[in-house]
């Protein structure tokens, strides 16, 4: 346990706490960049640098500004009347606080069982590519047709209503 | 050095405390874009487990984790995409995206 880790792990929990506490959806859009960002960098410190750097460009280079669009589309800059959190907020709450114990219980119930220290594994692009087309090339191709499928299925579903009824 | 026997718990602390902040985030509130923000970060907890396990777990060589990782990213992005073109189509039907405004499944 570095140091490092503990800044990074308070960036990353500051910034998802942020995003759901900020009453502009803006705001909470940045917020959740940085958490985003923090865990990239938490990628970064456990050795996997092509997740690390596979999680900047997508989330942060993608569905954050994915997220901005959606909010300034959706007219989402301006503040509701009724307050930001739902009326079964408590609910929500204690449902979230539940099941974060449980899982901190498992945790700290499990510490003899979990691994120490591990040497940190060398891992290069090449090793990930051969793997991506050797051993899982069946998800990767499904993958694939995932994508093409979400990507047709999202143009399909937001595009104008008039558009469709033709 | 102090606190954890395994830096790993450390992280799969780190990854219960976010999971339970989308959870609630995406229970609590309102806007439609804000849950999908929640259950973003929900996913993004799970993909620190896989890279905290796959890097202090006995096989590191397999890259089992680290592909599981990448192919959730991959997964969570497609979610994302068409979530958010969900989320503008029903704003454009129904001009809100207050989740106890729309409670109609027809029209």
């Amino acid at each position: 346990m570095n140091p490092v880790f503990y800044i990074l792990a308070a960036l990353t929990i500051g910034g998802g706490l942020a995003a759901m506490l900020l009453k502009h959806l803006i705001h909470a859009a940045l917020a959740v960049t940085v958490a985003f960002a923090g865990l990239a960098l938490l990628f970064l410190q456990l050795d996997a640098q092509f997740a690390g750097f596979a999680q900047i460009l997508i989330y942060i280079g993608a569905v954050a500004i994915l997220i901005v669009f959606a909010i300034l589309l959706t007219h989402g800059a301006e503040l509701p009347k009724g307050g930001v959190f739902s009326k079964s907020w408590l609910v929500g709450l204690v449902i979230a606080a539940g099941v974060f114990a449980v899982l901190a219980w498992a945790i700290l119930q499990s510490i003899r069982a979990l691994p120490q220290q591990a040497a940190a594994p060398v891992v290069t692009v090449h090793d990930i590519g051969n793997a991506l087309v050797g051993r899982y090339v069946l998800p990767l191709e499904i993958v694939a047709l995932l994508l093409t499928a979400a990507t047709i299925g999202a143009v399909i579903v937001a595009m104008h209503e008039k558009a469709v009824q033709k | 050095m102090t606190g954890f026997a395994s830096p790993l718990t450390g992280y799969l602390l780190v990854a219960a405390l976010l999971f339970a902040i989308g959870l609630a985030g995406a229970l609590v509130r309102r806007n439609a874009i804000m849950v999908l923000i929640g259950i973003e970060l929900m996913l993004n907890a799970a993909n620190l487990n896989f890279i905290a396990f796959w890097r202090y777990g006995p096989h590191p060589e397999a890259l089992t984790g680290m592909m599981f990782a990448i192919f959730s990213i991959a997964v969570a992005a497609a979610e994302a995409a068409v979530g958010l073109g969900l989320v503008i189509a029903i704003y454009r039907h129904t001009g809100t995206t207050e989740l106890d405004k729309i409670n109609r499944m027809k029209g």
